[in-house]
Parts: structure tokens; C-alpha cells; sequence
């Protein structure tokens, strides 16, 4: 299937380079392909938590493999967004474990309360609602994941809270 | 209490950290192993110890390690297995959030019986900020020497790194696993070649889940007999067991296997009994692939006597009234829990988990979550139920991983045990237009409608 | 090693697998192929089409193998016995794998290239059946164009991992890759690229369903009214040894030399497979041979046809004479009269 294809400012600095190369230096000289999923969370998380087309060809680039094996990759993993996403991505955990514990309606009440429907950002890039598969957080669903962590044992008091706090910027997204 | 060889000592303050873990006699089985035991001691004590795989499928893990193929003098490799991703299951992840050292430990102790000089942790890139917790422990054990060149002064070299997935449970697949880590889709590979022979960029590898490898520090350090000693049977040790949905006490316990299952479920020690006054209906005891018993089958099994959380009793029936220890997921279900609905939603996480190489599990699997959502929604047809057994028995054993087994086990089951709610939502469409249709009036309360029903 | 498959023994080479050996003895015992291709390295194991039953594993271990296995990737041992076309467990396999590559596929042969020559087409007339269990929505994919020369419809594919191959092996710049995952995955080039490398076309050849057709013959004739021949060109690139396909004197198609498992001989470039049409271009060597029950050989020319005749009365055929004046309209022109009425009309 053809992709999307929005431009996007693409930036490697000189910080995410050096980690690029620490990445790297964890495999052999000659299997730098290994490094391929690491290599593209730091990556994705430096430009908006997506990956374009030209984006992914600057990774191939870097590990000198094809362009190809860079989209097949992307597009094989849940984790890589391919198009532009909400800021604030609160992704849902909807297995069987979690729904025992209410979050279908939990997830409607967000929705509701951002007014947008799941996998649509809002209309300011802010949020995003989607519901992704078992996170391994059973025992304390209702959860979500937010940038690189957990928001467990929710409830409408604290989802009310978490958007209070992304509003106010007070949300940190990556462990850098 | 029970015996605790994981967690023992998890609670201690600043447990993750080195320094902390070192003063509580961390660190100990990689002196001992290194200066005093050879690889292949290391190897039959774990062999003795009788630890088997905690990943689900619970293979012997010393047997495992002596299939390595050490003859070829290609380097070898250790992968530990921290893909996490089986519905019902996080006890990994406790274990290395709160006292990661264990695992590197454990994974300096495993590699040297291996002979293994490179080693990775491949951990699923949800768990992000537990990625970062092992970086930084990895790079405190370099610092105080445990890694890198001439360990301890032995000529032991070892590097060891944390690799991050990006979502699919299929990479908890060994093999699947192993393309992922060189960096490609993880469709898994087809055996043979086994990875003990022909594995991380074609080197003989040894894929261990996380626990089996926390447990080996303690192996070494006690010796495989004494290992063997606790648990019950061929189930030595103790397992985690990760308990999760309508339970007072949800979260991660550590027990020695032979525990009863009532005991497990009913003492304050442990899950503490139901959330609510609702009674118990059904639960799967090993994460989501494993089939699900009803009420009945829970604390006894068919011959009536106890059953126990140990890998024999827990499948003691077969599949007809029994079912598997798996990886420790513990998943408990009131009379508000529709078993239709909660196989539809396992059908629609192994249609999205599948990689989608073989046809009978990428096509199958599919099938069974459209079919599965129709008669959830109101929309089943009588003949859907028998087109649902179909399906999963020509799915089941012919795909190329075990995925498609795990996607054909639940369906299976609860159409063996609850085939009369599989008839409800069909003959009583809108009874159960809401999704919470069995919380004001539970399937008891409305079985004797499927029985009178001629159709 | 010797090896037993469905009671047939043969003696074969260590390293053999089960399939090449009962593609060794022939006949009815050997598994349909969807996915596997011998000239292919690393192919096989995916479409599950070969399954096998392997009743005793070989004379040191005799246990029979618990679960069936793709014969394709399973290596013979010693003293191995093989039940294919004889184990019931084998043929349920194989109807079960025919449904599932069939639920979601168009089922558009009447409107395929491939119809004829189709290899998902032989396995459902032999192991399909002609009712549908699946009552829901088809999966369906955007189309993509990946060129001039090859045409991609992802609807039918069966995601054989052929054509990845090809570009793998035969080519150094892959530029199309299986995207996505599950009944999604889907072949593309992601970002709608021509696949114009110099062997690209074989990709056309190596597809076992009509998922990549020859765009330059795309509608001009179903296979089976194409005559095939052998012929050759010299060629710098490749081995210059193709199939050309004719209709009268019109080339209408060059492909690769096929053996009776559906494999090219030799792989060829796109030179010779899209840009030699014409006949002076090759050295023709003589009729192209192929199997005796297949679709294309309902027109074989190689056996002696006798003309049809219909043995009737002349006059029904052709009708009474007056009739036949009647509708001659160019025979039998019209006066001036009956001229001016069929202008004005007859009121």
C-alpha cells in the first residue's frame, strides 16, 4: 500500500548522533542492521514521535542498509508511527485483563471529555486516544501508556488530572 | 511464608541500586561460578536443579543449555527473553524493575556455563523506562567489573547489552525474537535449525525467559539439590505468578510450586479472595494462550482432588478439564465476565498479534475474531459456534510458531466449557446489545433460557 | 538414505528433503507447493500447502512426528516413512490450508492473467471446495503502481515471500518488501517506487497467483489460446532461453522455461521478457510441452485435432432461403420504396 507522505524537518543532532553511535557499538562492526529498532525509538521520539519517508531513509543511511529494510521494519512494529500523531498519545491497554477492570468506559469517557474519536488526534495536535493490545500492566488495569511510562490504576478522577497536567506541560514524555 | 528465592529481596531499601545489592550478598554465584566451578558444572547443577523454562512452554532449562552447540567454535550467545506481551502476565517485569541486578546476575552466571562472551536482554519497547533501568545497571555492573574484559581476573570476557522491541508479541517467539534482535520483521523462523545451533546471526544462542535466569544465581549459590528440593514433583522451585482481574489482591507473588490453588486464590497471604461479593465463574491460569476453566475445575480437578499450582496438576485432565501453568498469568473472572466477549477479545489480539507468514494463522485467526465479534455483537448465526471449532482445529498444529496454537486454545476451550453462553448470545440478540450485559443479570440467571430454546 | 512416501521407496542423497524426494518419485504423492521454489534459497515453510504426516521418523528413531510437517523444509532421515496423498490428516491439512488462502482472495479468475496457469487455481480444483463458509467482508488493499511492466494486485496475493526473494537474490538494490503485519501484510514498495532493475520481471514468473502479472500482456489473451514455444536470442545479460507465447504470428508474451512444478528453468532479464516481441528477434526451436491435464493444454496443438462435424440437416443451419434474404441486408439491397420506409418508419 502507498504511505502518506508529509514533509517533515528532519534534525539528527549532534546528541542523538552520539547515542546513535552507543547504540551501535552494542553489536558486531558488521551487523549494524541490529541496531535498526533502538536506533529508531531514539529517533522517533527526537522528531515528534513519528517517522517519515525521509526520515527512515536518513536511518538507512546511518546503518548502510536499504531503504526497504528500514519500511518494512517501521511498518511490521506497533510502536512506530508513520504519520504525524497528537503530542500526548494516551494508548489505552483494551485486552480481556484490563476490560474486566472498566477501561472500555474509561475510554469513552476520554474521548468524550476530548471530544475526538479513537486514533484521531484533537483538532490542536494535543491528544490522541488509541487502543493498543496487553501492555503487561494486568494487575493494575485500568492502564495506559504515556510517552515512555505507565499511568496505572486509573480512574475518571486521574484521567481528568493527566489531561490537566499535558495542558500545563507538566507531563514528561521521555526518559532521556 | 513461603520460600522466596526471586524476591527475597526485593523490599530491601535501594535494592536497585549496586551498591545496595551488593552488600545484600549480590553478585555472590558470579564469584563462585567464575573462580570455582567450570562451565559445564554450572551447566548440570541448573540440569540438577530440574528449573524449568518460566516463559510458558516449560522446558528444562539446563537440558536447553546442554543442546548449545559448543563444538563448532562459532562465538555463542545468550538472549534473555524479557518481550513480555502475554495477556494476563507481568511478573518480568517486576522482577527488573525492582531488583535488576538479579538479572544481570543471573545473565553473567548463565553466559559463563554457556561460554557465551556477548549476551543481550531483549525487552519489549513498551517497557521503556525499565530499558533505561537495566542500561543504567548494566553500565554500574561494568563499572564495578562484573562485565567487559578478564572478569575477576578469571579471563572470563562478557559484554552484555539491553535491546528494545517495538511492539509485537510474536517477538516473544525465540526465533522471532532473534530476526527482531538482527533487526528485521519478526516473523519466526522455521526449525530446524534449532538456535542452540543455529541462532543470533547464525551462532549457536540460548533463549532463556527472565525468571528462569533470575533463578539461577541461587542454583549456583545453593547448589541444583537444593533447588530441587522445594516445589513439588518434576515442578521444582518457585514461580511467579502474576494475578490480575477480579481478585482483591491483584499484583506479582512469588510461590513454591504445589502451592493449592485455593490457597493461592483465597488467603490474605496472596490474592486475598474475590473483589466483590460476585462469585467466581472461570479463570485461566497461565496468560491468555492457555485454555480457560470453569468454576467447577478450578480448585479440584476431574478425579476431585486438589489442584495445585504446579505445571502436572494445573494440566492434570488435559485440555477436556484441565489446562496449563504457561507463564504464570493469572487471569480471575466473576459472573460479570462474558466468556464470549473475552474470547473475541483474545481472537482480536492474536488477529493483530500474527506476523502474518503462514497462512493458517495469518487467515485463521482473522476469521475466528470476525466471527467471534459477530456473535458478540448480536449478529451470531446457530451454525457460527460449530464454524468456530472448525476453524481452530485447522489452525491448531499446522502454523509455523506456536502462536497459532495459543490463538486456537481459548476458542477452543470456552466452547468446550461454556458452549450454552456461545447458544444465549446467539438465540437472545438483544439481551446482550451492552457490553456489560452480564453485569445486572448474570448467565445464571438466564441459562435456563438456552436449554428450553428449540432451534 | 532410503525414504517411504505413501509406500514408494526411494534411495536419496543426505541433506534431501521430503518434498524433493517426492518430487523424485512423482505422481500423486507429490505435495502442492505454494511458497517453496527450489531455485529460491531460503524459500518455503509459509503457505503450509506441503504438509506431510511422517509415521516413523527414521530407523534409529522410529517415533512418528506428533505434528505434520511442511514437507518442503523437513529433511529426510534414514529409514523415514512419509504419508502425503494417502494420510487423511494430510488431505484435511491440505483442504484447510485451500480454505484459508481462499477466504479473502477475490476469486476474480474470470478477469486474471494468471487463470490457467494459476497455481492456488490447481490447488483449489484439488483440494478446494466449491461452497464458502466466510460470510464476512473481504480484506482488500489500495492498488499500488510498481511500474511499466509489472502489474500488482494485492488482493490476490498469498504472500509467498517469492518475489521478495527474487529482488533479494538475483538483484543488489531490493526496492519492494512485505509492509505491514498479519492479514495485512501486504507486498509494496512503500512509497510507490518502479521495480526497473534488470531482473525484476522475474518476479512475474515466480508468482504463484496472479498477484504480479506481465503488464504488457495484461487482457490481450487468456493463456490457454496462446501457443507456447521454446526459443532463444542471444543476450548479454541472461541465458537468452525463454517461453514465448504466440497467438498466430504475434508474440504476445515472453517467459521463463517452466518446468512440471511451475519453476523457471533459468531466470531471465527484462530485455528479453518485455522488449522482444517480435518474432525475427528469436530463434524459434519447436513446441513448448507441458502437462497433460493442465488448463492450457485443453488447446494443445501438439496432439492431431480432428475438425467438428456437426452432422445436421443443411437447412437447419442455414435456415429457409427467404429468411436468410431477409436478414442479408447487404445481399439484397433495398428498393426505393422500401427505402423511404425504413426512413420515415412503416405507419
Amino acid at each position: 500500500m502507498e504511505r502518506l507522505h508529509i514533509k517533515q524537518e528532519i534534525n539528527i543532532t549532534e546528541a542523538l548522533m552520539e547515542r546513535i553511535n552507543e547504540l551501535l557499538s552494542h553489536y558486531p562492526a558488521d551487523k549494524k542492521k541490529s541496531a535498526l529498532l533502538p536506533v529508531l525509538h531514539d529517533v522517533q521520539d527526537a522528531h515528534d514521535n513519528w517517522l517519515s519517508i525521509e526520515l527512515m531513509d536518513k536511518v538507512a543511511e546511518i546503518l548502510e542498509i536499504k531503504p526497504i529494510e528500514v519500511y518494512e521494519v517501521v511498518s511490521f512494529y506497533t510502536m512506530f508511527n508513520q504519520r504525524p500523531i497528537g503530542k500526548y498519545m494516551f494508548e489505552f491497554c483494551q485486552t480481556s485483563p484490563c476490560c474486566l477492570r472498566g477501561v472500555e468506559n474509561l475510554m469513552d469517557y476520554t474521548c468524550d471529555k476530548l471530544g475526538v474519536k479513537v486514533g484521531e488526534p484533537t483538532a490542536d495536535g494535543m491528544f490522541e486516544v488509541r487502543g493498543v493490545e496487553c501492555l503487561g500492566a494486568c494487575g493494575y488495569a485500568p492502564m495506559m501508556q504515556l510517552g515512555d511510562f505507565f499511568q496505572e490504576n486509573l480512574t475518571k478522577d486521574k484521567i481528568d488530572q493527566l489531561i490537566a497536567d499535558c495542558r500545563d506541560n507538566k507531563v514528561i514524555l521521555h526518559d532521556k | 511464608m513461603s520460600k522466596k528465592i526471586l524476591l527475597e529481596k526485593a523490599s530491601i531499601p535501594g535494592i536497585k541500586t549496586y551498591e545496595v545489592y551488593r552488600q545484600n550478598g549480590g553478585y555472590a554465584s558470579v564469584e563462585k561460578a567464575l573462580k570455582s566451578m567450570t562451565p559445564d558444572e554450572v551447566v548440570e547443577e541448573v540440569k540438577t536443579s530440574g528449573l524449568r523454562g518460566r516463559g510458558g512452554a516449560g522446558f528444562p532449562t539446563g537440558m536447553k543449555w546442554s543442546f548449545i552447540d559448543k563444538k563448532s567454535g562459532k562465538p555463542r550467545h545468550l538472549v534473555c527473553n524479557a518481550d513480555e506481551s502475554e495477556p494476563g502476565t507481568f511478573k518480568d517485569r517486576f522482577l527488573m524493575e525492582y531488583i535488576p541486578h538479579l538479572l544481570i546476575e543471573g545473565m553473567i552466571t548463565s553466559s559463563y556455563a554457556l561460554e557465551a562472551n556477548l549476551s543481550y536482554i531483549y525487552i519489549r519497547g513498551e517497557y521503556m523506562w525499565v530499558y533505561k533501568i537495566l542500561e543504567r545497571a548494566i553500565k554500574e555492573a561494568y563499572a564495578a567489573g562484573w562485565l567487559g574484559k578478564n572478569i575477576l581476573g578469571t579471563g572470563y570476557n562478557l559484554d552484555l547489552y539491553v535491546h528494545c522491541g517495538g511492539g509485537a508479541y510474536i517477538c516473544g517467539e525465540e526465533t522471532a525474537l532473534i530476526e527482531s534482535l538482527e533487526g528485521k520483521r519478526g516473523n519466526p523462523r522455521i526449525k530446524p535449525p534449532f538456535p542452540a545451533v543455529s541462532g543470533l546471526w547464525a551462532n549457536p544462542t540460548v533463549v532463556n525467559n527472565v525468571e528462569s535466569i533470575a533463578a539461577v544465581p541461587w542454583i549456583v549459590n545453593n547448589m541444583g539439590a537444593e533447588y530441587a528440593k522445594i516445589g513439588i514433583g518434576r515442578s521444582t522451585g518457585t514461580k511467579l505468578i502474576s494475578a490480575s482481574g477480579h481478585i482483591k489482591n491483584p499484583g506479582v507473588y512469588e510461590i513454591e510450586l504445589g502451592l493449592s490453588v485455593d490457597e493461592f486464590m483465597n488467603s490474605d497471604e496472596y490474592l486475598g479472595g474475590m473483589i466483590d461479593d460476585r462469585p467466581l465463574k472461570a479463570f485461566v491460569p497461565g496468560g491468555s494462550s492457555v485454555p480457560v476453566l470453569p468454576a467447577n475445575l478450578i480448585y479440584k480437578t476431574a478425579n476431585g482432588e486438589d489442584r495445585l499450582m504446579s505445571y502436572e496438576s494445573l494440566s492434570d485432565g488435559g485440555f477436556a478439564t484441565g489446562s496449563m501453568l504457561g507463564s504464570g498469568g493469572f487471569i480471575v473472572y466473576n459472573d460479570t465476565a462474558c466468556i464470549v466477549r473475552n474470547t473475541w477479545n483474545f481472537s482480536r489480539f492474536y488477529h493483530h498479534e500474527s506476523c502474518g507468514q503462514c497462512s493458517p494463522c495469518r487467515e485463521g485467526t482473522g476469521w475466528l475474531e470476525k466471527v467471534l465479534h459477530r456473535i458478540e455483537n448480536g449478529h451470531g448465526r446457530e451454525e457460527d459456534i460449530d464454524l468456530l471449532w472448525s476453524i481452530q482445529s485447522k489452525i491448531e498444529g499446522n502454523t509455523i510458531c506456536p502462536l497459532g496454537d495459543a490463538a486456537a486454545w481459548p476458542v477452543a476451550a470456552a466452547i468446550r466449557h461454556f458452549r450454552d453462553e456461545f447458544e444465549y448470545h446467539v438465540r437472545f440478540p438483544e439481551k446482550i446489545k451492552n457490553r456489560d450485559h452480564f453485569v445486572n443479570e448474570p448467565f445464571e440467571k438466564v441459562r435456563h433460557l438456552v436449554g428450553k430454546q428449540t432451534v | 538414505m532410503k525414504v517411504t512416501i505413501d509406500g514408494q521407496t526411494i534411495e536419496v542423497e543426505p541433506g534431501t528433503t521430503i518434498l524433493q524426494a517426492a518430487r523424485m518419485i512423482g505422481g500423486e504423492s507429490v505435495p502442492p507447493t505454494m511458497c517453496y521454489y527450489s531455485k529460491l534459497k531460503g524459500s518455503g515453510g509459509k503457505c503450509r500447502a506441503c504438509l506431510v504426516e511422517v509415521s516413523k521418523g527414521s530407523d534409529a528413531n522410529p517415533t512418528p512426528m506428533p505434528k505434520l510437517m511442511a514437507s518442503c523444509v523437513t529433511g529426510v532421515m534414514d529409514g523415514m516413512e512419509v504419508n502425503s496423498i494417502k494420510s487423511d490428516r494430510v488431505t484435511e491439512a491440505r483442504k484447510s490450508v485451500t480454505e484459508f488462502l481462499l477466504i479473502n482472495h477475490p476469486l476474480d479468475c474470470p478477469v486474471c492473467d494468471q487463470a490457467g496457469e494459476c497455481d492456488l487455481q490447481n490447488l483449489s480444483f484439488k483440494h478446494g471446495k466449491s461452497q464458502t463458509r466466510y460470510i464476512e467482508e473481504k480484506r482488500t488493499f489500495e492498488p499500488e503502481d510498481i511500474g511499466p511492466n509489472i502489474q500488482l494486485h494485492m488482493n490476490r496475493c498469498i504472500l509467498c515471500y517469492r518475489c521478495v526473494m527474487v529482488a533479494d537474490q538475483l538483484t543488489d538494490n531490493r526496492v519492494h518488501g512485505v509492509m505491514d503485519r498479519g492479514d495485512h501484510s501486504n507486498i509494496s514498495t512503500c512509497i510507490s517506487k518502479a521495480i526497473d532493475n534488470e531482473f525484476s520481471g522475474n518476479m512475474i514468473d515466480v508468482c504463484p497467483v496472479g498477484a504480479l502479472t506481465d503488464k504488457t500482456f495484461r487482457f490481450k489473451s487468456r493463456v490457454w489460446f496462446n501457443k507456447p514455444f521454446n526459443a532463444h536470442r542471444n543476450c548479454d545479460k541472461c541465458c537468452g532461453k525463454t517461453t514465448v507465447w504466440m497467438f498466430g504470428n504475434e508474440i504476445q508474451r515472453v517467459t521463463g522455461r517452466k518446468d512440471e512444478f511451475h519453476e523457471v528453468e533459468e531466470f531471465i532479464c527484462n530485455e528479453c521478457r518485455f522488449d522482444h516481441k517480435n518474432v525475427e528477434d528469436w530463434v524459434i526451436e519447436g513446441p513448448r510441452k507441458f502437462e497433460k491435464d493442465s488448463v492450457i493444454n485443453q488447446n494443445n496443438y501438439t496432439r492431431k485435432l480432428d475438425t467438428v462435424v456437426i452432422e445436421t440437416e443443411s437447412g437447419i443451419l442455414k435456415g429457409r432461403e427467404q429468411d436468410r434474404r431477409k436478414i442479408s441486408m447487404s445481399a439484397v439491397p433495398l428498393t426505393k420504396e422500401e427505402e423511404q420506409e425504413f426512413k420515415e418508419g412503416n405507419i
